[in-house]
């Protein structure tokens, strides 16, 4: 990552912000390289929303510095404006005034002429496919429309960096998809973005890297798959044919590892995470042969980002396996 | 930078401000424009208080010198634009649900233009309200009675005093950031100062605590300021000491409202 790659994205040094005696930030450190898409991801109140909102100079930190494409989030505030977009947790756009308005009104204040406004709004509004509806008042939209534009009311003043904050929350599955695309697009066309969500899916979509935040504290980071290997190698899973005799299943194999056994007694399904793999995949196959219980599917794979999550975010946020970053 | 260059800066900053502040305007005008009901209501309410008190209480209220019609109409357009000042605090706090404020906030635009186009855009809608009032009032009787001059210095009077008061509703607004509770925390401050004034009956037929109140009270020196530029003869309006309240009020709730606005966020109080 070369110093010049770093002063056009995002760099995050030692950020801590508190709200009374709740701590949203504690010490962050973050870093998003030019043309790139990192995902913050995190339970309920972990910071991501406060995070963006200091990058977006709505919030000012306690201590610490964030340094948007050159500009210091707190002292070249009103430049910084300039060249970011936002999209927020809500829809922000106004229900009584149309589509194209909104959109316009949004240029007109990054202080582009009128014409330019209105050029790159029906250029949003065809892009987002929402020409059809421009001339209707928002008040009519879906929540996936308002969504689309309160996206292209973020793209309006053509930013450098982008900020969509749990931008596919709320939508229908047919909704998200779409908003997907619109995002892979924007990232094909090779906009920084910073964007949050709790949906691990989304991120291995839409991502590059991830940022997993806890607590305030970054808890871990890096690609989907590295993340996912930091679990700790592969996961075995067995289904049973019979899910009743879980319990038998899982004392004959208990031996094979030392804890991390999953079971779900309704669908039948236990995993194991395994390092070496192939050995234990023989040994509680025979095992389970031997104490009677019938298996319908075995299988060893990666594990999911779900596993990496919770694996992360759990209580074993220390455990083997895991780097943790300080 | 050589001073050229810089006061062309300026210039151009000072232009976008303004043009910033005209855009704000005009997206809170559409919207009484096109929400019907808002201007609908808005409306009704004052001119159903003008008919209801010159007409059911009129009779039982003696007023020196004048009919009760004339004096009821100078203090009515007090009240119109008091209470009508309520919808800058729950407009702003609609924004600030919505995120809308949150997107301001993010984009390069003059700092206090969403303060100033709220409450700029509520006194256009003020003075339509105060025109409306005079219409009514006109209908049943009122009639200015000190000369064009007059009639337009207490037009101002009221306009000013609509401005003054949606700037305490811009930090009430800010501060309460629930809509429901702005819209009721709003009306229940403005209903004792408007009762406890002159604006329907001579204070001095009032108790003695309440008049000492009621003769304090900032909607007695509006209400008597309009109500002597528009009668003229036995009413003599205190101008400077409205004047005062009425700049007084937003030099200081402006600032207090811009403080609130920069530093004010959605989740964090």
């Amino acid at each position: 990552m070369s110093g010049e790659n770093l002063s056009e994205g995002i760099s995050v040094r030692g950020v801590s912000k508190s709200f009374g005696s709740i701590i949203a930030l504690d010490n962050v450190n973050l870093e998003v390289t030019k043309g790139t898409v990192t995902a913050l991801l995190g339970p309920n109140g972990a910071g991501k929303t406060t995070l963006i909102r200091i990058l977006t100079t709505l919030l000012f930190p306690d201590s610490g510095t964030a340094i948007v494409s050159g500009y210091d989030a707190v002292r070249d505030a009103r430049r910084l404006r300039s060249i970011i977009g936002l999209a927020g947790q809500n829809a922000a756009v106004d229900e009584n005034l149309t589509g194209r308005e909104n959109l316009e009104l949004v240029g007109r204040l990054y202080h582009i002429s009128k014409s330019e406004a209105k050029a790159r709004s029906n250029r949003l509004l065809s892009k987002f496919e929402l020409t059809e509806f421009a001339d209707r008042r928002v008040k009519t939209y879906s929540g996936g429309m308002r969504r689309r534009l309160d996206l292209a009311a973020s793209l309006v003043g053509n930013p450098k960096i982008l900020f969509l904050d749990e931008p596919t929350a709320g939508l229908d599955p047919r909704s998200r998809m779409a908003l997907w695309s619109v995002i892979k697009e924007l990232v094909k066309e090779g906009v920084t973005m910073l964007l949050t969500t709790q949906y691990l899916e989304e991120a291995d979509h839409l991502a590059d890297r991830m940022v997993i935040l806890n607590r305030g504290k970054v808890i871990a980071e890096g690609t989907s798959d590295e993340l996912k290997s930091r679990v700790g190698g592969s996961v075995l899973e067995l289904r049973l044919g019979e899910p009743r005799e879980l319990e038998q299943a899982v004392k004959a194999i208990s031996g094979l590892t030392n804890g991390g056994i999953q079971s779900n007694s309704e669908s039948g399904i236990i995993t194991i995470p395994v390092v070496d793999g192939t050995s234990i995949l023989v040994s509680a196959i025979r095992r389970l042969d031997e104490a009677g219980v019938k298996v319908s599917g075995i299988e060893l794979r990666k594990p999911t980002l779900d596993e990496a999550f919770l694996s992360i975010t759990g209580e074993g946020g220390g455990r083997a396996g895991l780097k943790e970053v300080v | 930078m050589t001073k050229d260059s810089r006061t062309n800066q300026i210039t151009r900053s000072v232009a976008f401000s303004i043009t910033d502040v005209l855009l704000m305007t005009k997206r809170n005008l559409l919207r009484y424009i096109r929400v019907r009901e808002l201007l609908v209501f808005s409306t009704i309410q004052p001119v159903m208080f003008v008919l209801l008190f010159a007409f059911v209480f009129g009779g039982a209220i003696t007023t020196p010198g004048v009919s009760y019609i004339d004096y009821l109409i100078p203090g009515v357009l007090i009240q119109a634009v008091v209470f009508g000042s309520n919808q800058t605090g729950v407009g702003l706090a609609e924004d600030l649900s919505k995120g809308m404020i949150d997107r301001f906030r993010s984009l390069p635009m003059a700092r206090g233009a969403v303060l100033a186009g709220r409450t700029l855009s509520d006194t256009v809608r003020n003075v339509f309200v105060v025109v409306l009032m005079l219409g009514v009032g006109g209908l049943i009787g009122f009639r200015f009675q000190n000369g064009l001059p007059a009639a337009v210095g207490a037009i101002f009077i009221a306009v000013l005093f609509g401005m003054a008061f949606s700037w305490i509703s811009a930090a009430l607004g800010l501060f309460v950031k629930d809509v429901e509770a702005v819209q009721t925390a709003g009306f229940i401050w403005v209903f004792p100062i408007i009762f406890a004034s002159s604006l329907y009956v001579p204070v001095e037929t009032m108790p003695e605590p309440l008049r000492f109140f009621a003769q304090l009270n900032p909607i007695t020196v509006a209400v008597d300021s309009v109500r002597g530029l528009a009668l003229g003869g036995a009413f003599s309006p205190p101008i400077i000491p409205a004047l005062i309240w009425g700049f007084g009020i937003i030099a200081v709730f402006m600032p207090l409202s811009i403080y609130r606005y920069l530093r004010i966020s959605k989740e964090s109080a």
